[in-house]
């Protein structure tokens, strides 16, 4: 049983994690609270499904690119609601507001292309063989979900800490006017990162769309409570910690599925959210935050 | 009109911060192979001077030619790119990354890797230390490493002209002396240095020429060697022949 509530937990954690990581790289680098990351994981839920419903695409091939155009969207975003905002010294909230702002107009576009009604992926989409171990069953969309979210991770980890690109992006996220006089392209590292950061929150939009074989406008919703938990239950800005971060919320609202009571699932997850921060206020890898005004 | 003998020539830059006016009228300028030295008290527009230059700040007036083409409207990559390459006041070290990793971001322009790989030991030989330390993380430096660290890595962009922002500011006077004979060597291999500070009789010593501003304007330029005997510079920047370091 417990093994059973473990496979879940892994598999909703993973995505979770792959949303935050998105959220949390935005707000490392471009230091904004990306309000329209929900949006823009949604928007990927949609692109997969037209792809598979209008395009006949495999699943698996509809993924790569429903994830590509959630990257354009967030470049989009950037380029059309932040760029603007950028060296006009406004104030760091103005930012975050602007993003709510785009959020709204793309889930109104949404609901006003899709309807507000739940939307599924046609038979056969999902894949549905499952394999028995013993008393647990994984089913094959699992492994799928926990294999590409943590290839995504290890992926960006990986470009982040050994690449010239990666030592850029962390560069510009310490500190973009040194990353200038380094001749960094700040600009191209921000769009960069725009688009990056949503093509994972699209991803994660197509794989939860998947795994409950449910879309819908309002979907992202409920994740930006979450997103928001995890990068600051991780260490605002910090990779590592929204992975980790992403897992533990999954694992605590499982869990607290399993053992008491889908009613307290949030509840549960944000109480011991609230009682980790009282025991380390900088998150499980937080440093404090320095940057140079 | 012979533009084309100076390295780097400013005529007539004015930068604003809004509506308040940093630098006026501000000429300047430097030619190959030299140490020019510009300093001037706290707030005088020095720092404003140096980040104009590098495409920080977009110059509300005026010029900034290097090597005969004009920078001053250039993005601040392509001005690193010409070879103008910046240590900021304060060094700006990337504190999160290791001590090689600043290194290597300080050749991020370069399209040539074979020769910035080469650099990276020529810089590494000049300041063991820093090889010593290539994988920490450069916050754990002390602050004379730091700015061997900001030297070392404005060098690995392969400098024309090397803008100093006040490299001296919070240093022991022995790491001061340190760091102005490295930078003096660094002129003898060629690159050429504009050197900012407040530490003026130190900065005028390394020297071939100073420029004194005061409130945003150049109120004086000569010989190092003449304005260190210049009784106005000496009153009010080597403050009464004392022979050591900024007064804070
Ligand atoms: N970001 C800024 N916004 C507004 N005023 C500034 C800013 N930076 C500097 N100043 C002002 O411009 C003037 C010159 O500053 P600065 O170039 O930093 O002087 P210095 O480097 O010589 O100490 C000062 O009066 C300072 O207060
Ligand atoms: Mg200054």
């Amino acid at each position: 049983m417990i093994a059973q509530q473990l496979i879940n937990a892994l598999t909703l954690g993973s995505v979770y994690a792959l949303f935050a990581l998105g959220f949390t790289l935005v707000f490392g680098v471009l230091e904004v609270i990306n309000l329209a990351h929900g949006a823009v994981f949604m928007a990927g839920a949609y692109a997969a499904l037209l792809l598979v419903t209008k395009a006949n695409l495999n699943i698996w091939v509809a993924l790569p690119l429903a994830m590509l155009a959630s990257g354009a969207l967030g470049l989009l975003i950037d380029q059309i609601v932040l760029k603007p905002l950028r060296g006009r010294r406004a104030h760091h909230l103005m930012p975050m507001i602007a993003t709510i702002g785009a959020a709204t107009l793309i889930t109104n576009a949404a609901q006003g292309i899709f309807g507000a009604e739940t939307s599924r992926f046609p038979l056969g989409t999902i894949p549905e063989e499952s394999f028995q171990i013993g008393t647990i069953r994984i089913t094959e969309l699992q492994i799928a979900i926990v294999i590409i979210s943590f290839l995504l991770m290890l992926l960006l980890m990986v470009i982040l800490k050994k690449t010239r690109l990666g030592k850029a992006v962390r560069a510009v996220a310490e500190n973009p006017q040194t990353s200038y006089l380094l001749g960094i392209n700040v600009e191209g590292v921000f769009r960069l990162v725009s688009f990056t950061a949503a093509a994972l929150g699209g991803g994660a939009g197509v794989l939860i769309g998947l795994s409950f074989n449910a879309i819908f406008p309002f979907m992202g919703q409920p994740l930006m409570p979450k997103g928001i938990a995890v990068i600051i239950l991780g260490g605002m800005g910090d990779v590592r910690g929204a992975m980790v971060g992403g897992l533990f919320l999954g694992v605590a609202e499982v869990m607290s599925v399993a053992y008491l009571s889908s009613d307290y699932r949030d509840a549960v997850a944000f109480g011991l959210l609230f009682l980790i921060l009282l025991v380390r206020p900088s998150g499980l890898f937080g440093r404090v935050l320095e940057r140079k005004a | 009109m012979a533009t084309n003998k100076h390295l780097l020539e400013i005529v007539g830059l004015a930068v604003n911060y809004g509506h308040i006016r940093a630098v006026h009228q501000l000429d300047l300028t430097i030619q190959q192979g030299e140490i020019v030295a510009l300093i001037g008290a706290n707030g005088a527009g020095k720092s404003t001077t140096l980040l104009a230059v590098s495409g920080l700040l977009k110059p509300s007036a005026g010029t900034i030619l290097f090597e005969g083409k004009d920078v001053g409207r250039l993005r601040p990559q392509e001005i690193v790119q010409h070879g103008l390459i910046q240590v900021p006041e304060g060094r700006a070290i990337l504190t999160t990354l290791t001590v090689l990793e600043n290194l290597e971001l300080g050749a991020y322009s370069r399209k040539n890797r074979r020769e910035a790989a080469q650099d990276l030991e020529v810089v590494l030989d000049r300041f063991p230390i820093l090889r010593e330390r290539g994988d920490l993380p450069a916050g754990n430096l002390s602050g004379g490493e730091q700015q061997m660290l900001a030297i070392g890595r404005a060098l690995m962009g392969r400098p024309r002209l090397l803008l100093l922002d006040e490299p001296s500011m919070g240093l022991a006077p022995l790491v001061v002396q340190g760091i102005f004979e490295i930078l003096q060597e660094i002129n003898k291999t060629g690159t050429s240095i504009l050197l900012v500070e407040q530490n003026a009789r130190q900065a005028l010593r390394v020297a071939n020429r100073g420029y004194v501003l005061e409130t945003g304007k150049i109120v004086l330029s000569d010989t190092a060697s003449n304005l260190l005997e210049n009784q106005k510079v000496i009153d009010a920047y080597l403050g009464g022949g004392k022979d050591c370091c900024s007064v804070d």
